[in-house]
């Protein structure tokens, strides 16, 4: 119930805050923040990374879904000062010197977004998903973004977003963490 | 530089939007930050309906970041303490003295930032007094019921308004004629949007008193007027900004609370205050969907031809009545539910009521009841074949309304511009192989399995709409597009409307680009700005290519009547010797003697003939003559497991017609999505309330969104009859999916359980309650 929520968020310790140092999409990074900062508020509101979306608050959506030292994680779901020491790599991250991922030219080329909330998220998922199983089955691929939510798309043109940038990744492999 | 491809209509064109999307560059509203920018948090009752006591601010006001408390009377003070519901009924901004429901907004906190906000409002202390509240919309209509809306004088119960359609006798005396009638009471549970993004907004005052506000809305000039009549402000001093909008399906049309709030905050503090619901705040409060208890029956002559319909319906409103539909239609468009039949005699009544639950009756990806009619009628004709021991395809092909007979007048009024059913019905069934399928069947009941095949067939209505009939709060359902054409042949358009992830960038460039003959990467399209943009009344119940298509597509051509009269002066002919041809100003019988709109538009600035205006623009008001009426013809193929109850959606096959198709990716898109949200509340989404009227669904892991997982493997597949009287022949898609979905999968699942003779399960047909609906027929 929602005013459960609103007292157990009180609960945290207020001004214990802590400098951590977090490597975001390869820009070394020292940062002082309240220890109940969650890794999405660093994210957007300390850095402005603004692409990585909120949509649920508890973990089931995974619209904040970002890659900690290469694992997909939910942002809403972690602490920054969790990731001290760690690599964060967002959706701003994806695209490099000007070339966008495979992942990126999937989901346009293939209408695999709408309206592109979930879709940094879903990007996300499917990076790490390629990551583990470069050449996964329709039915992989839709439990591997299971975690994530999409109101749009009705999910058939992000499994063929994410067929094509294996396609893609199989003839020429990706740079970057 | 070569030029760029057209891109006119039919062209699955790449979507413009998507550049900004897929890089995390996106503009929602929670992306807006301002200098000393403010957070508003909401304090929420945790009583479906309660006297409040008190509000003690004081432990609120001492916590660290925290600025102001808003309460109630704060706002009493102001007369902002209530506004009007789009269906001019009443909607408390914050209360005085009592609560409605269980998640209501009781105070605003206002702080530095979201975290502050939260533990001032986790700090609020509310005493309540509870009240006995109404859940049950029958019981809230039963004599000696507490009243729930007090406020209104002489309010002596909770009964809002009765509506009718039809003719009551000749109804009845032609059920009474018919050989065979079904009668079924269908339930269609409350529902709720949850687009991805919640809502919220950014307010900001600036020191000319110039009031900004960036805004979840799908309809910002319509809430800039709302926001004018409301506070006293001159309407030129605000501004809605609708920026990138993550989903709205309806849910983003109501003004909520927490708008509202976050404008006084604003006011009061001097500071930009930004509002942005959590998701259980956005479930708990939010309009909803649906909450339509339906009894319906139909009948036929023993030949097989449908008769009669008379429906009965109660519709739980909540606590006020803020459904999004024009205003003369309190229960929406629900009369199209004769469907795609002939029926000759009809009579539709609806009582709403009252109950202590949130305000309900918006939309679910399909405003206006449209779904809760196709529903309705899409059962009732499956149980009627059943009777009647005839194939559910036979039966609605020998019924359907046929081609030739358009435009058809159905018995409840509405004017069908165009259609061919039974030739989309037949298409599904060859791509589905049907008779393989009933094949299948049979040969599997003989083994025990139970396997389900289920058919819709519906009518959509849609592109509200014509003004003497459509308004919304008295404003005409009208809408526009303004376009520019700079002199060097680029073009800036702008539309009333508002895409929340439809693609509006990319299918209006392309109306353009057709009608202009400049390419679609030549062509800017901006909506949301209520300062720049023309007004319109937005984009719900799939009305902007029905409308602003239709207004783009005219604003085109009179810019083309303009520029032939250039191209004549630039050829040195007579305009009447100039034809628009292969996007081209040609003179006519002279190959090769042409100008393009690019040329042209240099011209109108800097070569115009003498005693024409400079310039190459046009602005279209469109009010449209009649609604469209896409349709369509669904089968699913399901296989129910006994033991467990878990229906298994082997098959999908949607075959739509939308009439002209502008972008076939992005239609089939909209139908992939629409689908899903007919999937979800078929098979997994209810918002319930418990006796005492708690909601119990106030996040995902209660309320079940369809995953990749459970989402069955869409086929589409399209007929093309154009509508008539829109310039293009669109009629808009959006919906169709949603509308026509849920009626498929129950019938399937009915037909694989028919061994056991069960004429309804209520959605959501959940596992256990198909386990339950077996075991009680077979309790072994």
């Amino acid at each position: 119930m929602a005013v459960d929520a609103v007292v157990a968020k009180s609960t945290l310790p207020v001004n214990s805050s802590k400098t951590i140092h977090v490597t975001v999409n390869g820009v070394a990074r020292a940062s002082t923040v309240d220890a109940r900062t969650l890794l999405v508020s660093y994210l957007r509101e300390h850095l402005t990374l603004t692409g990585t979306h909120i949509g649920c608050d508890t973990g089931h959506c995974g619209a904040c879904t970002v890659l900690v030292d290469g694992k997909a994680v939910k942002s809403c779901m972690m602490l920054a000062v969790q990731t001290d020491g760690c690599e964060v790599r967002t959706v701003e991250g994806l695209e490099m010197a000007g070339k966008l991922h495979p992942v990126q030219e999937g989901f346009t080329k293939e209408h695999g977004l709408q309206c592109g909330y979930c879709t940094p998220g879903m990007m996300m998922t499917s990076v790490a998903l390629l990551a583990k199983n470069p050449n996964p089955t329709e039915d992989e691929i839709r439990r591997g973004i299971s975690g994530n939510l999409c109101r749009c798309t009705g999910y058939v043109n992000i499994v063929k977003a994410v067929q094509y940038a294996a396609k893609q990744m199989a003839a020429a492999p990706p740079g970057g963490p | 530089m070569a030029t760029p491809e057209l891109g006119g209509i039919g062209k699955s064109v790449q979507r413009k939007e998507d550049a900004r999307f897929i890089r995390g560059k996106g503009n929602y509203v929670d992306d807006v930050q301002l200098p000393g920018m403010l957070f508003l948090d909401l304090a929420r009752s945790p009583y479906p309906h309660a006297k409040i006591l008190a509000i003690r601010k004081e432990k609120t006001l001492a916590t660290p970041g925290v600025l102001a408390v808003i309460t109630g009377k704060d706002l009493e003070a102001a007369k902002l303490s209530w506004m009007p519901t789009l269906m001019s009924d009443t909607q408390m901004v914050l209360p005085t003295d009592t609560v409605m429901f269980h998640g209501q907004e009781v105070a605003g906190v206002v702080a530095t930032d979201r975290y502050a906000a939260a533990d001032g409002v986790a700090a609020l202390e509310v005493d309540y007094e509870p009240l006995p509240a109404v859940i049950d919309p029958f019981k809230a209509l039963a004599p000696g019921a507490p009243v729930i809306r007090t406020d209104k004088k002489d309010k002596k119960d909770n009964h809002i308004w009765h509506w009718e359609v039809g003719d009551k006798a000749a109804t009845e005396s032609a059920l009474q004629g018919s050989d065979v009638v079904v009668r079924e009471k269908l339930y269609i549970p409350r529902i709720h949007v949850s687009s991805i993004e919640t809502c919220g907004c950014v307010a900001q005052v600036d020191a000319m008193g110039k009031l900004t506000v960036w805004m979840t809305t799908q309809a910002p000039h319509a809430i800039r007027t709302v926001f004018a009549l409301v506070s006293g402000l001159p309407e030129q001093k605000i501004r809605i900004i609708s920026p990138d909008i993550g989903g709205g399906f309806g849910g983003k049309v109501p003004v909520y609370p927490g708008y509202v709030i976050a404008v006084v905050a604003a006011l009061t503090t001097g500071h930009p205050v930004k509002w942005v619901e959590d998701r259980t705040g956005n479930l708990i409060s939010d309009s909803f969907a649906r909450d339509y208890h339906i009894e319906a029956e139909i009948g036929a002559s023993k030949d097989g031809h449908v008769t009669a319909l008379r429906v009965k319906t109660l519709a739980d409103h909540g606590y006020t009545d803020a459904a999004a539909n024009p205003s003369k239609f309190p229960a929406g468009l629900f009369h199209i539910i004769t469907g795609s039949y002939p029926f000759k005699a009809a009579f539709v009544e609806v009582d709403a009521a009252y109950t202590n639950k949130p305000p309900g009756g918006i939309a679910y990806r399909c405003s206006f009841r449209v779904t809760e009619a196709a529903f309705a009628i899409e059962r009732l004709m499956d149980n009627l074949a059943r009777q009647l021991h005839l194939d559910p395809a036979e039966f609605r092909l020998k019924n359907f309304i046929p081609p030739e007979a358009f435009p058809f007048p159905s018995v409840l009024g509405w004017t069908y511009d165009s259609g061919n059913y039974a030739g989309a019905l037949r298409k599904a069934m060859e791509i589905i192989h049907y008779a393989d399928l009933r094949k299948e069947q049979a040969e599997k009941r003989k083994r025990g399995e139970l396997m389900g095949i289920g058919i819709s067939s519906f009518t959509e209505i849609v592109g509200a709409g014509p003004s003497k009939t459509f308004d919304i709060l008295g404003i005409k359902m009208f809408d526009s597009a303004e376009i520019r054409i700079h002199p060097t042949g680029k073009v800036l358009a702008r539309f009333g409307t508002k895409s929340q992830g439809q693609a509006h960038e990319t299918t209006y460039a392309q109306i353009l680009a057709e009608e202009l003959g400049i390419p679609v990467d030549y062509i800017s399209v901006e909506e949301g700005d209520t300062d720049t943009a023309p007004y319109g009344l937005g984009t719900y119940a799939s009305r902007s290519t029905p409308t602003a298509g239709a207004a783009a597509a005219i604003a085109c051509r009179k810019i083309r009547e303009k520029a032939a009269k250039i191209a004549a002066h630039l050829l040195e002919v007579s305009p009447d010797d100039i034809e628009w041809k292969d996007y081209k100003f040609q003179v006519k019988g002279v190959p090769g003697k042409s100008k393009t709109m690019a040329d042209v538009a240099f011209a109108a600035y800097t070569n115009h003939p003498q005693g024409m205006e400079a310039g190459l623009e046009a602005v279209d008001y469109y009010d449209p003559p009649n609604m469209t009426f896409p349709f369509g013809s669904y089968i699913a193929v399901v296989d129910v497991d006994k033991e467990t109850g878990q229906v298994h959606t082997r098959r999908f096959v949607a075959v739509d017609d939308c009439g002209t198709i502008i972008n076939p990716m992005i239609v089939d898109g909209q139908i992939h999505g629409g689908l899903t949200m007919g999937f979800a509340p078929a098979m997994l989404e209810e918002i319930p309330y418990d006796a005492d009227g708690n909601n119990r669904a106030s996040s995902f892991l209660e309320y079940l969104l369809p995953t990749a997982v459970e989402t069955p493997k869409w086929e589409t597949a399209k007929t093309t009859t154009p509508s008539p009287h829109h310039p293009l022949g669109a009629k808009g898609v959006g919906e169709s999916a949603t509308v026509g979905a849920p009626a498929a999968f129950v019938n399937a699942v009915l037909d694989a359980l028919e061994p056991y003779g069960i004429s309804n399960i209520d959605i959501p047909l959940t596992p256990y309650k198909v386990w339950q609906a077996i075991h009680a027929k077979d309790p072994k």
